[in-house]
């Protein structure tokens, strides 16, 4: 696998959209080359080398080129987004659309992430060693298709309106989380170690989410139907299984109602 | 004003009945001549096609419900939202693009005129808005009329001049074209929790029937003499088993005689009517009923039709029929919005995905096709896809491939997860024709031309008619095999014509025109009693005063003002 480095040499004077700074849209480029795609700030173009030292170059497809990102990057957007393979690295905090979109490879931010991070994710791992804020892994705005893939991984807290419309795939939060975790979900699993604010897994149609910590105020469509012995995510304990959201729609399978599972850790 | 001469295209225009002759097209000062002087411009048409700019009978292009459309579907817009280089502005959204893209696309596409399909008289401010906003095209737009409380209290008593005295005072102050009708009486049953799935349902309270509505409403139109006709979305739309209620309500245009000074030879247009074609019980056993349909509007001159292909992509369904809305939002469970138009109608919006791995899609791709296919006049039946319903009007390009070549049709049949029961329950797999130029300028220009009454000036090519005209990279002697070329010919003229001035250039929007907004003015004696009663029905319901209700004449600023006089009737 071969590596390029990018090194931030200039601070955009807005926001700079690295659309361009992935696997996919590096592979098979020298130097030279990745230094000419472009990037957005505001109206203007202009491009990732005006912005960045690059040194090595890209492998011949997206699986075989990591890239390796110093430098402070908390005015760049869009990092790591709609990649398909290979390896990304920043060590630094990120801004908004931060691996969104992504279907493939991996990501690691070594930092914080802004909001609207892992937007609709459908495969790959997304790591952050940071705290990230909301929307993480949700759909886009007015979309009903959120993370449907892949594991997601935030190592500090989450903000509000995590993991909305999720389909699939897997996020575990290492701390805690504000209001609205889950609201829509249909599928896939949340695994939340802290503690959950208000409304989690609010309209929820399918499902699991897993609260070790405790959530402030409960949502009213859960009901508890039993326990069970669990290892989650490296951890064996005793959760209360709540079914629900009840106020809202269930598919059937087999002439039984499915529901999503709300697990509290006891 | 600039002169031009268009030489060596090959020409098709129904209007002379001119199939791909060459012929030099002169034009001069905004309209179509006989002759032009030495000086004028020459644009060379060899090896291409020439035709009228094309019409769009009905689309929902502008007003209240497709900008709440807009605002409430962001992700439309998110990937696709881009600025081209030249004089256009940023061109955002798919399925309900922004004002601007829908000028410069119809315009690429060759259009010069839009239909916006619904304007709900009371937000019909909003409509000219947008309409005035965007570029290029020329626009009208039909109020409703078919959940109008006045209407249904008119016609419950059989009172068509009163009926049509109100229509004229509403065309009016809304600056409307015509009368469109959406699912009659079914939407003001709605505002009950019910639906009037027949044309023999009665609508609560009004006890007046969606048969007796469209009897009225034909009536109405044909007393006024407008240049449209009564153009209807039939009940029971997009439900297994609706043709028997879709030839019910054709049928009762028979031995109405259409009365106007227009030329329109029709009395009812039926719209999307691939919406309305379904046999079968259930989704399971859907079929096509494109055939019954169609071999009565065949024999039946006095209705015309327009297809709504369905595009097979992801879009946003929005109509006046609430009820229908509803029903979807509980099929796919996307986000539904709804509104009530006091007094007048009613509005929803659902996203909906035709997919084409789900065979019901893809059979009403079938219907949608197999419509214009069996249609024995094209000037009888135009392309549409009911934009944004079916699909995008951006899809007309690729409509237009599916009909001319079979190749590209059947190698989407047949690549349809599911395409043998989609072939069993449809006609299309056994369908030949391949449709001609000549036959879809028809389609697209001549045919809706007509039926909007204004054939004597639009969608044709002779000396004196409005110099609107769509020159393709398409060569009739040498027509694209592949599906892929044709819908690139058609997605970016070679040049675009309008009111004799060029606004695109090899696909690039190039200058933005002058657009009009179209209405009716329509003259009929005076009426005390209707007068009345919407003095009445101001002071009792109506939530705005009677003089904020009219659109003032700044919100049009660029009118082309049809007028008739229905006193002498």
């Amino acid at each position: 696998m071969n590596t390029v480095t990018l090194t931030v040499k200039k601070q955009p004077e807005l926001y700079l959209e690295c659309e361009n700074v992935n696997p996919d849209a590096f592979a098979g480029k020298k130097a030279a080359d990745i230094a000419k795609l472009g990037a957005y700030q505001g109206k203007e173009t202009s491009t990732l080398g005006d912005y960045f030292t690059i040194a090595g170059e890209a492998g011949a497809t997206a699986a075989d080129t990591k890239i390796v990102i110093n430098g402070d990057c908390t005015k760049m957007k869009y990092i790591g987004a709609k990649m398909t393979a290979g390896e990304v690295v920043v060590n630094s905090a990120c801004d908004m659309y931060t691996g969104s979109w992504m279907k493939g490879g991996k990501l690691t931010v070594n930092g914080d992430v802004h909001s609207f991070c892992g937007l609709a994710m459908a495969g790959g791992e997304f790591v952050i060693n940071g705290n990230a804020g909301n929307y993480l892994g949700a759909a886009y705005r007015g979309d009903w298709r959120g993370m449907s893939g892949g594991v997601l991984r935030v190592k500090g807290n989450a903000g509000s309106d995590v993991a909305s419309f999720m389909t699939g795939g897997e996020m575990i939060i290492g701390g805690d989380v504000d209001i609205h975790l889950g609201t829509h979900m249909e599928g896939g699993k949340i695994v939340l170690k802290g503690n959950a604010n208000r409304r989690v897994g609010g309209q929820l149609v399918k499902g699991e989410i897993y609260v070790f910590g405790k959530i402030n105020v409960m949502m009213p469509g859960y009901k508890p139907v039993g326990e069970k012995e669990m290892e989650v995510d490296g951890t064996k304990a005793t959760f209360v299984d709540y079914i629900g959201d009840l106020g809202e729609r269930h598919p059937k399978r087999k002439g039984e109602t499915v529901y999503g599972h709300l697990y509290m850790k006891k | 004003m600039s002169e031009y001469i268009i030489k060596n295209g090959h020409v098709f225009d129904p209007v002379q009945g001119i199939k791909g002759d060459k012929k030099d097209i002169a034009v001069k000062d905004g309209k179509i001549v006989d002759k032009v002087g030495s000086g004028a411009k020459v644009i060379d048409a060899k090896d291409k096609t020439v035709m009228a700019g094309a019409l769009d009978i009905h689309a929902h292009v502008a007003g209240p419900k497709v900008n709440a459309g807009r605002w409430y579907r962001p992700e439309d817009k998110h990937f696709d939202s881009h600025k081209k280089p030249g004089i256009t502005r940023i061109e955002g959204g798919k399925s309900i693009p922004t004002v601007f893209k829908t000028g410069y696309e119809y315009a690429r596409m060759g259009f010069t005129f839009a239909m916006e399909a619904a304007m709900p008289p009371l937000y019909a401010r909003h409509v000219h808005e947008e309409i005035h906003d965007t570029p290029i095209i020329d626009e009208g737009a039909l109020p409703v009329f078919g959940n109008n409380w006045f209407v249904m209290e008119y016609l419950k008593n059989n009172e068509i001049e009163n009926t049509a005295a109100y229509i004229a005072w509403i065309l009016r102050q809304t600056k409307g074209y015509g009368i469109k009708c959406v699912n009659p009486g079914g939407t003001e049953a709605w505002a009950w929790g019910l639906n009037c799935l027949t044309i023999h349902d009665p609508v609560p309270y009004f006890d007046i029937t969606p048969g007796e509505i469209v009897t009225g409403l034909m009536k109405a139109n044909e007393y006024l003499g407008l240049p449209h006709s009564f153009h209807v979305h039939q009940n029971d739309l997009g439900n297994p088993g609706n043709y028997k209620t879709t030839l019910d309500t054709l049928k009762l245009a028979e031995g109405i005689k259409p009365k106007n000074t227009f030329g329109r030879e029709q009395v009812l247009h039926s719209t999307h009517l691939q919406f309305h074609s379904y046999k079968g019980t259930n989704w399971g056993d859907f079929e096509s009923a494109s055939k019954e349909v169609m071999d009565y509007v065949n024999k039946q001159k006095n209705i015309t039709i327009d297809t709504g292909n369905v595009t097979l992509d992801e879009t946003t369904t929005m109509t006046a029929d609430g009820p229908f809305e509803h029903h979807l939002h509980g099929l796919n469970h996307l986000k539904w919005f709804n509104v009530d138009v006091e007094l007048e109608t009613a509005a929803g919006i659902v996203p909906y995905i035709y997919d084409p791995n789900i065979s019901v899609c893809a059979k009403q791709w079938c219907i949608g096709l197999e419509l214009a296919l069996f249609a024995k006049d094209p000037m009888r039946c135009f392309i549409t896809t009911d934009h944004p319903n079916a699909g995008p009007f951006t899809r007309y390009p690729r409509v237009y491939a599916w009909l001319m070549s079979k190749k590209y049709r059947d190698e989407r049949l047949n690549t349809f997860k599911n395409a043998d029961k989609v072939i069993a329950g449809t006609h299309i797999g056994g369908m030949d024709k391949e449709l001609s130029l000549y036959e879809l300028a028809c389609m697209t220009r001549a045919g809706p031309a007509k039926a909007l009454g204004l054939g004597k000036d639009y969608g044709g090519l002779k000396a004196g008619m409005n110099a609107d005209i769509a020159i393709y990279n398409i060569n009739p002697d040498k027509f694209p095999s592949s599906g892929a070329e044709i819908e690139k010919a058609f997605s970016n003229v070679a040049y675009l014509f309008k009111d004799g001035k060029i606004c695109v250039e090899g696909g690039k929007v190039v200058d933005m025109g002058k657009k009009h907004t179209f209405w009716v003015d329509a003259k009929v004696p005076e009426n005390k009693q209707v007068m009345h009663d919407i003095r009445e029905k101001f002071l009792r319901y109506y939530s705005v005063n009677e003089n904020n209700y009219p659109v003032p004449e700044s919100y049009a600023p660029h009118q082309h003002i049809i007028t008739v006089d229905a006193t002498k009737a």
